[in-house]
């Protein structure tokens, strides 16, 4: 015979289970596709950034100062540590496209030397000599479709040149482009473009010197002294503090995104292994128990322990595999979608979908796991009897009297609830354990909706709490209050603020940090921008110190009443001694806070300010703007009502995706759970519910019998399951980096109702499945069998 | 005298019922003889069924000794029970305990695969009459015709020893008579060494030695004089 009999017995089963073993199998399937996805990405990323930073000597140290002469650079070489040393000349540039009412921000850099090195993906570079000549960033030149020997007039300090586009390409620096100060990344709005030495020297006014120092390290050399080397030098040129790869912004985005995608690979995939050993489990406990006297049989004729569970490990494997292909396949679509999504925030001169091979096999091994686990904890209460005692039908389910036996409750219900009442309390362990599987369920798909929950608060609180502002507009230096007088003329302008920012180093004992620090003007109940906390409520200035983010106060450990150093990193560069008048748990970075009056005080400056605040009529928002842009000294306009768009748009896109895919995932859980429960139930009540029928019960009423189980599980999983949701999004609140977002774990009712609505239409979906079943019964067929 | 192939001496079985002890057996001595067919006669409960398990390798004893030919089968692990029967033993039951997921051909090659010397499943079928009905599944088949395949299946492997628990005990007489008259077929051909175990006496008649049971005790053991084949049995 060309197949053992028992291989025959297996492809006979799984027909007869076909029905479950998909849906276990879809279970498996979403469990590796989502460890195959994130790990996936997270290696094509990382790929992509290891290659591209050692390609183009990615510099290890940065700093930013307000100028110094060529010759510092020479001295910058000479610390200890330091291998290499580039220096540039950067600026902000607008360009203002004639069919565009808002100028597009972009970062105007000399082109790097030794480190940093572009990568071009069309053209050449500027050529010596050509100052018209300049390259711009990927993203940028292909959001406004600019191809090489493009003019664009670019406007520099005021002045307005026409330039060429002579190449596109992209650094490591600017792997992902966003300008200060913006809630959305928005390529066709900021992007870099650079030009030959001289001509930014020229543009920006910076004839014979530099501004921004980039340092590669001796491999092994501590980053932190040679930051202090340079700190030490550059202090007397206006230099803002050196750092480390860490807070170079385009670097740092992208660790907090592979931050996540790593976290998030350690949480979701183990729970759908779970829940996936969970029911191959009951089901293969059902099959057993099922098959008891066949096993009894098998054992009679010679077969051993090993042999009869190595034929039930088949049966589980053929659910793993087919779940760990699906979910391999699955995986590998998933991640060629989400690098094409990464791709349009992170540049990279080659980013790869590849799938890990090493992730998919360890991936099917721990599907394969879960697999064992369930079979073997399944099977073997069985094997463990003497086939003697296996042959014996199982001893009658033992049901026992309980609450609602109690007379006054007894007469109340009817015999049909009292066997759903008695089932349930027969078997608790089970019945929680479905229960918190639907939960599960439900859990993801509180999360599926809980980013976009949190991102709606943080809007509601940041932009309608916190900026109050329609238009506002940044200055390339601080301005003198007086200046703002210019707009309040300009029609259709309602209100103006200032708001002065000045950038830090705040230090306390060991700890320090770069931040910004506001002064704002007037009181919190008409200001135009004001510091609100969590709860949306907006706090007032002390008439002394500074407040502080709460999270920033954590940082340097310190509360109201500390005193911390103020550094400040502009003007003659002084050092103060402030108190911590309180801490604000702002749900936005890290920064400080003061009345401008005590800011100016502190400055020792007459009142200034770094932006313009307005109130706008927003019907009038595009005249307005070609006025602001062709004020001097503007380096960036912003409208609220098209930051918010922006913003909502793009986080839709991300959201969306990863929402959708969590809500198919819980889906299936939900009906994976419900429908194998279901057919394990009916499969163990076939005889009582034929019986039934026999009795004269009707369809409608054995099927409240068995699916009135089913619903009373579903029921207790829904609030199990809404609890589930909050701490699975606190658990992926946790994943952002405090010092960037807190994201608040505020779920609206209506995820709550959205993930209990999808999970019930899940259970009924499975529960018509095998109400289809039910209808079937074979009554006299199942009657004739020997239980 | 004949060669003892299986023997059982001073058996004891007792099993735990919740708080209270059965005892299945109270001390019971047999043996099997080579070639012998031997009928166990006993009322529901008299230990009749714990006995053929503990004589088949599907149980252990509480107490006592069993032997097959010099091996010791009383404290044997469970693997050494099982290489036992899968060697030597052929089991027939009231319930015919086959695989529904399988044909007969299928059901009888289960015992085919695992043996030395199997007839094949072909052949076996062909001995209890079921040629025709080979690749019919057993829910295709009548109970009479369930129990042959069974028979085929214990049988195939040419076991020393075949052990029938009430084979005719779910079956009507006609169907029943057909199902003796295979396993006295197989005695009698194979010289396969046979006990069957039935509350039905008139069974008795075809057997060569009789033992009744009642209350886990021997009552009673005969040699049948008056030997009938199994066709002419009556109930």
């Amino acid at each position: 015979m060309w197949l053992h009999p028992l291989r025959r017995k297996l492809f006979r089963d799984l027909t007869t289970l076909k029905g479950q073993i998909v849906t276990i199998a879809l279970v498996v399937a979403c469990g590796v596709a989502a460890l195959v996805t994130m790990q996936s990405a997270l290696r094509s990323l990382r790929d992509a950034r290891e290659t591209f930073y050692a390609a183009s000597a990615f510099a290890d140290v940065f700093v930013m100062l307000r100028r110094a002469p060529e010759a510092v650079g020479g001295r910058l070489a000479d610390l200890p540590g330091v291998r290499a040393v580039d220096t540039r000349v950067v600026g902000m540039g607008t360009i203002p496209f004639a069919d565009r009412s808002e100028p597009a921000r972009v970062t105007v850099s000399s082109l790097p030397g030794s480190l940093g090195r572009l990568y071009l993906r069309e053209g050449r570079l500027p050529e010596p000599g050509r100052n018209d000549e300049v390259v711009l960033s990927d993203a940028f030149a292909e959001a406004n479709e600019l191809r090489p020997g493009a003019r664009v007039p670019l406007v520099v300090g005021g002045v307005r040149r026409n330039v060429q586009v002579v190449g596109v390409g992209l650094g490591p620096e600017h792997v992902i482009v966003m300008n200060v100060g913006d809630m959305a990344m928005d390529a066709k709005k900021s992007g870099v473009l650079w030009m030959n030495r001289d001509a930014a020297e020229a543009a920006l006014d910076l004839g014979g010197s530099f501004n921004q120092a980039v340092l590669s390290t001796v491999p092994g050399f501590d980053t932190r002294e040679v930051i202090d080397g340079v700190d030490e030098i550059v202090r007397r040129y206006g230099g803002l503090g050196a750092h480390d790869r860490e807070r170079q912004m385009s670097d740092f985005m992208l660790s907090q995104e592979l931050m996540q995608l790593e976290n998030m690979s350690a949480q979701i995939p183990p729970l759908f292994l779970l829940v996936a050993a969970f029911l191959l489990h009951v089901v293969l406990t059902r099959l057993v128990q099922l098959q008891r006297g066949q096993i009894a049989a098998l054992k009679a004729l010679g077969y051993f322990n090993r042999e009869i569970l190595q034929h039930y490990l088949e049966l589980a494997s053929v659910i793993v595999v087919l779940g760990a292909t699906l979910g391999v396949g699955f995986g590998a679509w998933f991640t060629r979608e989400m690098i094409g999504l990464y791709e349009e925030y992170f540049r990279f001169p080659t980013l790869r979908a590849t799938l890990d091979p090493q992730t998919a096999i360890t991936a099917i091994l721990v599907a394969t796991l879960a697999g064992v686990l369930g079979t073997v904890t399944s099977v073997r209460s069985v094997l463990k009897l003497t086939p003697a005692a296996a042959m014996q039908p199982p001893a009658p389910a033992r049901y026992r009297r309980g609450l609602l036996d109690i007379g006054f409750f007894s007469r109340l219900i009817g015999p049909s609830t009292r066997m759903i009442l008695r089932e349930l309390q027969r078997r608790p362990l089970r019945v929680a354990l479905s229960a918190l599987g639907i939960g599960v369920a439900v859990g993801l798909m509180v999360v599926a909706r809980f980013f976009g929950d949190a991102m709606d608060y943080l809007v509601d609180v940041q932009l309608h709490e916190s900026q109050r502002w329609d238009a506002q507009i940044a200055f390339a230096e601080p301005r003198p209050l007086s200046d703002l007088r210019v707009f309040e003329s300009m029609p259709g302008v309602f209100r103006v603020q200032g708001l002065r920012a000045v950038p830090i180093r705040i230090v306390h004992e060991q700890r320090s940090r770069h931040i910004s620090l506001f002064g704002h003007f007037g009181d919190p109940e008409h200001a135009l921008q004001r510091v609100v906390g969590a709860a949306g409520v907006a706090f007032e200035m002390p008439a002394d110190g500074v407040l502080l983010t709460d999270t920033l106060g954590d940082l340097l450990g310190v509360g109201p009443g500390d005193t911390v150093t103020l550094e400040i990193l502009e003007g003659d560069r002084r050092t103060l001694q402030v108190p911590v008048a309180g801490l604000v748990d702002e749900l936005f970075g890290l920064q400080a806070h003061a009345s401008a009056d005590t800011l100016h005080r502190w400055l020792g400056q007459e009142p200034s300010t770094s932006l313009a605040l307005l109130s706008i009529d927003t019907a009038q928002a595009e005249a307005l703007d070609r006025r602001f842009v062709a004020l001097p000294d503007v380096i960036g306009v912003a409208h609220m009502a098209r930051v918010l768009q922006q913003f909502r748009e793009q986080s839709a896109q991300n959201i969306g995706v990863f929402s959708l895919i969590l809500t198919l995932f819980g889906a299936v859980i939900a009906v994976g759970v419900v429908y194998n429960n279901a057919r394990v139930a009916l499969s163990m009540r076939e005889r009582e519910l034929a019986s039934l029928r026999v009795l004269g019960f009707t369809r409608a009423e054995i099927s409240t019998i068995l699916l009135g189980e089913l619903a009373v599980q579903v029921f207790a999983a829904i609030p199990i399951g809404l609890v589930l949701g909050r701490v699975f999004s606190e658990a992926m609140a946790k994943n952002v980096d405090p010092e960037m977002f807190r994201f608040p774990v505020i779920l609206s009712t209506q995820t709550y109702a959205f993930a209990a609505v999808v999970t019930l239409a899940s259970a009924f979906v499975s529960a018509l499945l095998v109400r289809r079943k039910l209808d079937r019964l074979d009554l006299i067929g199942v009657l004739k069998t020997r239980e | 005298m004949s060669e003892v192939v299986l023997s059982a001496r001073d058996v004891t079985k007792v099993y735990r019922m919740g708080e209270v002890d059965v005892h299945a057996l109270r001390g019971v001595t047999l043996e099997l003889v080579a070639g012998e067919l031997l009928v166990l006669l006993g009322a529901s409960g008299s230990g009749k069924s714990t006995l053929l398990n503990i004589l088949g390798g599907l149980d252990n004893p509480t107490a006592g000794k069993v032997m097959y030919q010099k091996q010791d089968l009383t404290a044997a692990s469970d693997k050494a029970l099982t290489l036992f029967r899968r060697a030597h033993v052929g089991f027939v039951f009231q319930f015919y305990n086959l695989i529904p997921s399988l044909t007969a051909r299928e059901n009888v090659a289960l015992v085919t695969e695992l043996a030395d010397d199997p007839m094949t499943p072909e052949e076996a079928l062909a001995l209890v009459g079921l040629t025709e009905r080979q690749d019919h599944f057993p829910s295709q088949l009548s109970g009479g015709e369930q129990q042959r395949v069974a028979i085929a299946r214990a049988v195939a492997k040419r076991p020393k020893i075949l052990l029938c628990d009430e084979p005719t005990g779910a079956l009507d007489y006609k169907t029943g008579v057909k199902v003796l008259e295979v396993i006295e077929k197989v005695n009698l051909e194979l010289g396969t060494t046979t006990a069957i175990i039935t509350h039905n006496a008139p069974v008795a008649a075809m057997a060569q030695r009789v033992v009744a049971l009642h209350d886990g005790r021997i009552q009673r053991e005969e040699l049948n004089e008056a030997r009938v084949s199994a066709s002419q049995i009556e109930w």
